[in-house]
């Protein structure tokens, strides 16, 4: 265990220290007073690596991560888990824009809300299931390309009408959890919405209590409620835009 | 009629040439009988475009001024240059440089020479912090590029170029360089190959104490020019001697490198001497080519630069241009011919030939023993 | 919408067997990919419509007896309503799609590099003798810094103060260009793997990720990440000798990428990390690049990934803005950037884009190289010129115009039998380059190629010693920026100046 006192440190010295304390075999960081350090996590590999942020951490936290967790107490920046392999991200506040960028597994959670794009062109690859599950109300362009994984929107903190725009467009696999019912005809042609089944809910359990574990809420209170789910179309939306010169 | 700018339309101006220097590590000073008589032995290296010569220790009473030796080919020239100088320099004396009627100079720029220092409250100041080697540089710049008319052919302390258009050994006599003492000299002559001769473009070329006079043309050219622009000097000359002095400038100067290290780009050993070389060896040499690969001087060339601390000559890394030294007691001798060492010192110590690339370097006093690089490895 | 198969377009080619010379064989059924031949029973019928004159059947008819040529059937001439525009309007009225193709564009723009002469040496300075005396083209691709810090060790001798920054050590000026497995086969990847190793230079994975196949060659790979971020992770970004952000290719800038479900097998997949069948689709810009100090965050992201120890590349077409564009690219960081010329390749691309967007790389190289020195940071990075560089002397043309190294890929696809027929994106290549079907792709023996390719650049590299040695230097880096061994000749003073060359005589 160790921790470090980010205040006035450079992103560079910070993940330095990080990624020379991983090589030497400390497993639990804490960090306090970050604020703005860029590239949390970026890179890093170590299932058992726990890394505790206190303070507003800067953008790009865990990207390209393979496998640690990440504890944000407070908001986080944009482009959090950006292409991220495996790992945890826990974000117990708001997250910025861009969310989950290209991400292929692990699990960002958020108790908060979530700016534009999120999970944009998330991909799931045989086993890897990427998983990002925000608590509260998200930006448009939710979803765009996505092409696997899942994305749970539970919408726990606002009874307003689900509000962003451009929702999963160019959607071509994945599946989308919602918590509420919405008119989807306003929003994508690319994907269909089903009232999520058993099988559904059975899928969706593990997670929703991992999430709600996570961050000490009841899970009963979210599973109340019906369902609804999102699929694409079809895997090739494009299939028919071109013709060969 | 002379000139004394190149308004050739050449994008450069490149000459053959002949070259040879003297110097004394001890500081004895000569008179420049003895590297005119050198000089005079490589007469057909030359076409008597274009002669001259670089002596060190000539200004004792002036040591620590700037020496200005400046051409004009007109009169309200004069008096716009000095306008300048007034306003940005303490003037302690200025006169005319000496000359002398030959049969052989007729047409000739009026000369004159100001020892002086820039002042501290000079205008530039309100807008940057520049050291008083760097300021002298620019208005070296300034006046080349600016002044019509006007040309500062030598700018060091205690040194000065004297040179024009003509074959050395008139040159010579033109400024009677038999009454000017020094411990350093160096002399050229040349052969211009593009252009006609213009006083200006005689060597030695000199910068602050960087004097340089050089045989060869330089095929990279180009990009050393390119590369020089990028840290702002200002290649009016469009000479390869200009360039060279330059890059010695940059590196030696402005980047701190040891002399040694920067000849080395100036003739860079080939990656595969590079290769052979022990780790902490071969990692200095591969980032030299990696960070100066600009700089390398490709193309046959010979070069002896004089500057404050001693005197260096060496050839090209594939030894297109010859070179001989030669040494006697704490003389060292070095030029295009060994006759023309010969001419002043018939019985040396020891005469050798250079390897290519590999530098001749003579520093002054402490250590008394010139350094013969290329002998040890011959 | 399609009411009516009939189609306005008549074959472009027709393959013509001369039925006395041929013995039925049926290699050319075989080798074709277009499904162009098949036997009748007693003879060989050819479907002129699908034929592409790719060349690979009448190479491969052991008796001779294939010609293709030009459907002679004309569409009346007309320098306005040219055929292509015509055949176009058919095409898309009938399908309603965009107009795709492979390759770069098949438009006549003038061609800079056609019009650059180089210099020589005669009496003044000498030329070298380049088969008996060092020429040397080693290059070193990265930052370097603008002075060299050195220390003094205990004996005085000097050794460096700071360690340099990462390079690519090349032993000579090229490199393979970005081709991603998805829109050539493995093999031919493979190919250029093989002979990137044995002539010390590297091949570049393109987005496609990297195959394990492909994993024992990282010394002389760079690997690439594009929008679609297709096979990056941790350990990819550390498995080539430097990571290339992609943000535009010269066939199509500003426009994303597309690889129909159809070519994604189980091996694609696996290596770009997506379910077999899906679409891989590489968004128009990285959704983490909005602004050029997003770029700065990407970099240091794949730099902090990659704990500073390899180079970071970007890859950008050629644009109107381009020096302005690069100088703010290098000041983000990137230690090499790559410029794509319009006239570079691509497996498809939309025609609209790949005729029309874009600028000629000689130009776009001329102001860079130019801007990057007036603003003093051309040491800060290190320059890759592409977008068809047709021959050495093409090569030899871009260093001297500023490049530090030159990047090639359609020659590289010729070498494997390429014809340049432009139908990179239906799949059916029958050289086995720019198909994933099996029986096709068996066809292109990476060894075989390796070996072509390694040729090539030899020859190249010969070639351009021969003109290094003709100009009197012995080393590329003397050659490289120095336009003054340049002149142009039918250009106009506003090319001449674009170019900072002079024309030829002055």
């Amino acid at each position: 265990m160790i921790t470090i006192d980010a205040a006035g440190m450079h992103y560079k010295e910070l993940n330095r220290l990080i990624r020379e304390g991983i090589e030497k075999g400390i497993r639990k960081f804490f960090l306090e007073n970050v604020n703005g350090q860029y590239y949390i996590g970026d890179g890093i590999k170590g299932d058992d690596v726990v890394i505790n942020i206190n303070g507003i951490p800067g953008n790009d936290l865990g990207a390209f991560m393979d496998g640690p967790t990440l504890i944000a107490n407070n908001n986080v920046q944009d482009n959090v888990g950006n292409t991220m392999n495996a790992g945890k991200i826990l974000i117990k506040g708001d997250a910025g824009d861009v969310v989950g960028y290209g991400m292929r597994g692990g699990k960002i959670y958020i108790l908060g809300n979530a700016g534009y794009r999120v999970g944009i062109h998330m991909k799931g690859y045989n086993e890897q299931l990427p998983i990002i599950i925000i608590g509260g109300k998200v930006g448009s362009f939710f979803a765009e390309y996505m092409a696997g994984g899942i994305i749970v929107l539970l919408g726990l903190n606002d009874s307003d009408e689900f509000d962003s725009e451009y929702f999963a467009s160019g959607m071509h696999g994945g599946t989308i959890y919602l918590r509420k019912k919405i008119d989807f005809s306003k929003y994508s042609k690319d994907v269909e919405l089903y009232e999520a089944d058993e099988n559904d809910m059975n899928f969706l359990k593990k997670y929703l209590i991992d999430y709600t574990d996570s961050f000490n809420i009841s899970s009963e209170e979210i599973t109340a409620k019906p369902f609804y789910k999102i699929v694409p179309s079809s895997a090739r939306p494009y299939a028919h835009l071109y013709t060969s010169a | 009629m002379f000139r004394i700018k190149n308004k050739f339309n050449a994008e450069r101006d490149i000459s053959g040439c002949g070259l040879c220097g003297i110097i004394n590590a001890k500081k004895v000073k000569t008179n420049g009988g003895d590297i005119k008589r050198a000089i005079s032995v490589e007469h057909d290296r030359g076409n008597g475009l274009g002669g001259g010569f670089a002596v060190y220790g000539n200004y004792p009473d002036y040591a620590e001024l700037y020496a200005f030796h400046i051409m004009y080919d007109n009169l309200p020239a004069k008096a716009d240059v000095e306008e300048y100088l007034k306003n940005n320099f303490i003037i302690e004396k200025e006169e005319p440089i000496p000359t002398f009627r030959t049969s052989k100079i007729y047409d000739h720029p009026y000369l004159h020479r100001y020892f002086i220092k820039p002042k501290s409250d000079r205008p530039d100041k309100l807008f940057h912090e520049l050291g008083d080697d760097d300021f002298v540089v620019n208005s070296v710049m300034l006046i080349n590029q600016n002044y019509d008319g006007a040309y500062v052919f030598s700018s060091g302390k205690n040194m000065g170029a004297f040179k024009g258009v003509g074959y050395p050994e008139d040159i010579a006599d033109f400024y009677k360089l038999e009454e000017i003492e020094g411990y350093m000299w160096t002399a050229h002559n040349r052969f211009p190959t593009n252009t006609p001769g213009w006083w200006g473009g005689a060597h030695p070329f000199t910068l602050l104490d960087w004097s340089i006079v050089h045989n060869g043309e330089i095929s990279s050219y180009g990009i050393n020019k390119r590369y020089l622009e990028m840290y702002k000097y200002n290649l009016a000359l469009r000479t390869d001697t200009e360039v060279i002095t330059y890059i010695l400038d940059l590196l030696i100067r402005k980047h701190k490198l040891p002399v040694r290290l920067a000849l080395t780009v100036l003739a860079s050993p080939f990656y595969q001497k590079i290769d052979k070389m022990d780790d902490d060896k071969k990692e200095l040499f591969t980032a030299l080519r990696q960070i100066y690969g600009s700089a390398l001087l490709n193309g046959p060339f010979a070069i002896v630069f004089g500057y404050s601390n001693g005197m260096v000559a060496m050839n090209d890394r594939i030894k297109l241009r010859p070179l001989v030294a030669a040494a006697m007691g704490d003389f060292t001798y070095v030029a295009s011919e060994e006759a023309a060492i010969r001419a002043v010192c018939p019985s040396p110590d020891i005469v050798w030939s250079p390897k290519a690339g590999e530098p001749v370097i003579v520093e002054f006093e402490e250590k008394n023993i010139p350094q013969k690089g290329g002998l040890i490895s011959l | 919408m399609t009411k009516s198969s009939f189609s306005n377009i008549q074959s472009e080619y027709l393959a013509l067997i001369d039925h006395n010379k041929c013995v039925r064989c049926k290699r050319c059924i075989q080798n074709c990919g277009w499904g162009t031949y098949s036997f009748g029973g007693d003879k060989i019928l050819a479907d002129h419509s699908k034929c592409v004159a790719c060349g690979r059947c009448y190479t491969y008819c052991p008796e001779g007896a294939i010609s293709i040529v030009k459907n002679p059937t004309v569409l009346r001439e007309n320098a306005n309503w040219k055929e292509g525009l015509i055949k176009n309007i058919w095409r898309q009225s009938e399908t309603g799609g965009i107009v795709i193709s492979g390759m770069g564009t098949t438009f006549k723009y003038k061609k800079y590099f056609d019009h650059i002469l180089l210099d020589a040496c005669q009496v003044t300075n000498p030329s070298i003798d380049p088969l008996r005396e060092p020429m040397e083209l080693r290059t070193y691709l990265g930052k370097k810094p603008s002075k060299l810090d050195i220390d003094f060790d205990e004996t005085g001798e000097p050794i460096l103060k700071s360690k340099m920054p990462p390079q690519i050590e090349l032993q000579t000026p090229f490199v393979f260009g970005a081709m991603s497995y998805g829109s050539i086969s493995l093999n031919a990847q493979k190919a250029m793997a093989l002979a990137a190793r044995a002539l010390g230079i590297v091949m570049n994975t393109g987005e496609g990720g990297l195959h394990d196949d492909l994993v024992p060659f990282g010394k002389n790979i760079i690997v690439q990440v594009a929008s679609g971020r297709f096979g990056v992770h941790r350990d990819y970004l550390n498995s080539g000798v430097a990571v290339e952000i992609k943000i535009g290719q010269g066939a199509k800038p500003g426009i994303g990428g597309h690889l129909p479900g159809e070519k994604i097998g189980a091996d694609i997949s696996r290596t770009r990390m997506i379910p077999v069948g899906t679409d891989a689709i590489s968004p128009a810009p990285h959704h983490d690049i909005y602004s050029i100090e997003d770029l700065r965050q990407l970099i240091y992201a794949v730099k902090e990934a990659t704990d500073y120890e390899k180079p970071v590349s970007v890859k950008v077409a050629a644009v109107h803005n381009i020096a302005a564009i690069v100088s703010g690219i290098v000041r983000a960081g990137a230690d090499i950037v790559y410029i794509d010329g319009y006239t570079g390749g691509t497996g498809a691309a939309p025609n609209i884009i790949k005729d029309h967007v874009g600028i000629p790389i000689e130009l776009a190289l001329a102001q860079v190289d130019e801007r990057l020195r007036e603003e003093g940071i051309r040491n800060e990075a290190s320059i890759i010129a592409a977008g068809s560089i047709r021959s050495s002397a093409d090569a030899v043309k871009a260093i001297a115009l500023g490049a530090d190294a030159v990047a090639i890929g359609t020659a590289a696809l010729v070498v494997m039998g390429c014809h340049v027929c432009g139908k990179c994106n239906t799949g059916n290549c029958s050289w086995g380059i720019t198909t994933q079907r099996p029986e096709l792709v068996r066809r292109l023996d990476p060894e075989v190629y390796g070996e072509r390719l390694y040729n090539l650049i030899s020859a190249w590299s010969h070639e351009i010693q021969e003109v290094l040695g003709a100009m009197g230097v012995n080393s590329i880096e003397s050659l490289r920026g120095s336009k003054e061994r340049l002149r142009g000749v039918e250009l106009t003073d506003a090319e001449l100046n674009a170019l900072g060359i002079k024309h030829a005589g002055l």
